[in-house]
């Protein structure tokens, strides 16, 4: 109920909310509906009060009701003009991203080639320090060439311009091929990582490639926020466990992890675009916070959802749903949850 | 030797690719922009074409059409190699018979090298 009352009274804070935008009171769309809507209250009460003082002359009434009606109409042609101007500058700001990125792809491509020739020895061998510095080298324009990446595929996103390729295929294979992948890198932080499938699982219809970034992404995090807890804090060794399972229409993947989770004042706020939780913060300063908010994209472009559950210093299981394959929908479902 | 023509605008992803094919024993030749891509192509006949899509005077999928239509060059197997990656371009390019398509940003020298491999086998 609090939450409520909050919510109703930060929705009120009109100047709060303009500000948001950055714009002019005069362009701001919650201001201008509140004067649209005072306008209305008065001018009802208005031509109410002058129609019982010219009760006997109707066309005074009339002409007061035109006059109050088309002072509504350039109101709201000053509000509709202010959603437009708001609407231009978000496309600006996405064809302006798309741009920016594309530019910068070119020379990070042209850096990252660069290091590797050096770092092969093609041009004469290099030093043990030397190769640590390029090592870094190699590491930053990593990160900033997944910044790159995503940015651009968040404003495709935006654009509407993101377009996916259906296909059927298994979610099974993509997920063993992406799992044996992870092994080692989960190895290496001493991480257990598992995998379980129910029994005849569907192919799934969709995009294998994008499909594959959201499984990546989440294995990603899984590891990764292990990393982040203390192993007394997680009772023991890091797990991630991957299930897949067919229920109804559609194929279901799970990635359970045992580590930092998410605050529970954050957990709203998951799917929001550049949004990092306060926790995760704390230990890494780096991570765009598109991630989540690209994946989410991907699966329901995709005719699929995508969820969580998470509980604070005890781990997350992040979920998806893809459609069964039209070819395969008469499978039986195996597992029913 | 096998002849390996990239044909590319960007001088230094000219210079590290060339360098890189070249240290393992291909002989690359390069091509600033389209229009001298497809000359080059018709004239020495390489073994494998690298090809950006975002060129001057003719872009990659001009230099496809012509490289493709002619008799000479139609059979040369086709490499494109280029930072657009959305479904529509890919395929596009596809439309041509290119069955490698190569996201520059997502590429390593040493993937390009396998992929070169795999299309025409060892340099000599």
């Amino acid at each position: 109920m609090n939450k409520i009352i909050k919510e109703i009274i930060s929705q009120l804070d009109i100047v709060g909310q303009c500000r948001k935008y950055n714009v002019p009171l005069k362009q701001c769309p919650q201001f201008l509906f509140l004067m649209m809507g005072s306008a209305i209250i008065i001018s009802t009460i208005a031509t109410y009060l002058i129609g019982i003082r010219y009760n006997g002359d109707p066309e005074m009434v009339a002409l007061i009701v035109i006059g109050l009606t088309t002072m509504l109409l350039a109101l709201s042609f000053v509000i509709v003009r202010s959603f437009e101007q708001l609407a231009e500058i978000s496309r600006l700001k996405t064809e302006f991203i798309n741009i920016v990125s594309h530019q910068i792809r070119s020379p990070l491509t042209n850096l990252k080639w660069i290091v590797e020739i050096l770092m092969s020895g093609i041009l004469g061998k290099t030093e043990n320090k030397q190769e640590e510095y390029f090592k870094i080298l190699k590491e930053n324009l990593e990160r900033m060439q997944k910044l790159v990446s995503e940015l651009l595929t968040m404003s495709r996103i935006e654009a509407t311009k993101f377009v996916l390729k259906r296909e059927e295929f298994s979610m099974e294979n993509l997920t063993r091929d992406l799992v044996a992948e992870f092994t080692p890198i989960a190895k290496s932080s001493n991480i257990k990582l598992e995998m379980s499938t129910g029994p005849n699982l569907p192919k799934v219809w969709g995009d294998p490639f994008q499909v594959l970034q959201v499984l990546e992404n989440l294995l990603y995090n899984a590891v990764r926020y292990i990393g982040f807890a203390s192993e007394s804090d997680r009772g023991g060794k890091g797990k991630v466990v991957v299930r897949l399972y067919h229920k109804g229409d559609y194929v279901y993947c799970e990635v359970q992890d045992n580590g930092i989770g998410i605050p529970k004042d954050d957990q709203k706020y998951i799917f929001q675009k550049f949004f990092r939780a306060e926790n995760v913060r704390r230990y890494q300063t780096s991570g765009s916070g598109l991630g989540l908010y690209i994946c989410k994209s991907i699966i329901e472009r995709s005719g699929g959802k995508m969820g969580f559950s998470s509980c604070e210093g005890s781990g997350t299981t992040f979920w998806f749903k893809l459609p069964v394959a039209p070819e395969t929908k008469n499978t039986k479902p195996n597992r029913n949850q | 030797m096998k002849t390996i023509l990239f044909i590319e605008d960007e001088a230094v992803m000219q210079k590290a690719v060339s360098e890189f094919l070249g240290a393992r024993g291909y002989n690359v030749i390069s091509a600033l922009d389209g229009e001298l891509g497809v000359n080059i192509a018709l004239k020495k006949s390489p073994d494998l074409i690298l090809l950006d899509i975002i060129l001057p005077k003719k872009n990659g999928f001009e230099v496809l059409k012509e490289l493709k239509g002619n008799e000479q060059t139609k059979s040369i197997p086709t490499i494109v190699l280029t930072n657009l990656s959305q479904t529509g371009d890919v395929s596009k390019v596809m439309e041509f018979g290119v069955t490698t398509y190569l996201v520059k940003s997502d590429q390593a020298l040493k993937d390009i090298l396998d992929v070169v491999q795999k299309t025409i086998g060892s340099p000599s």
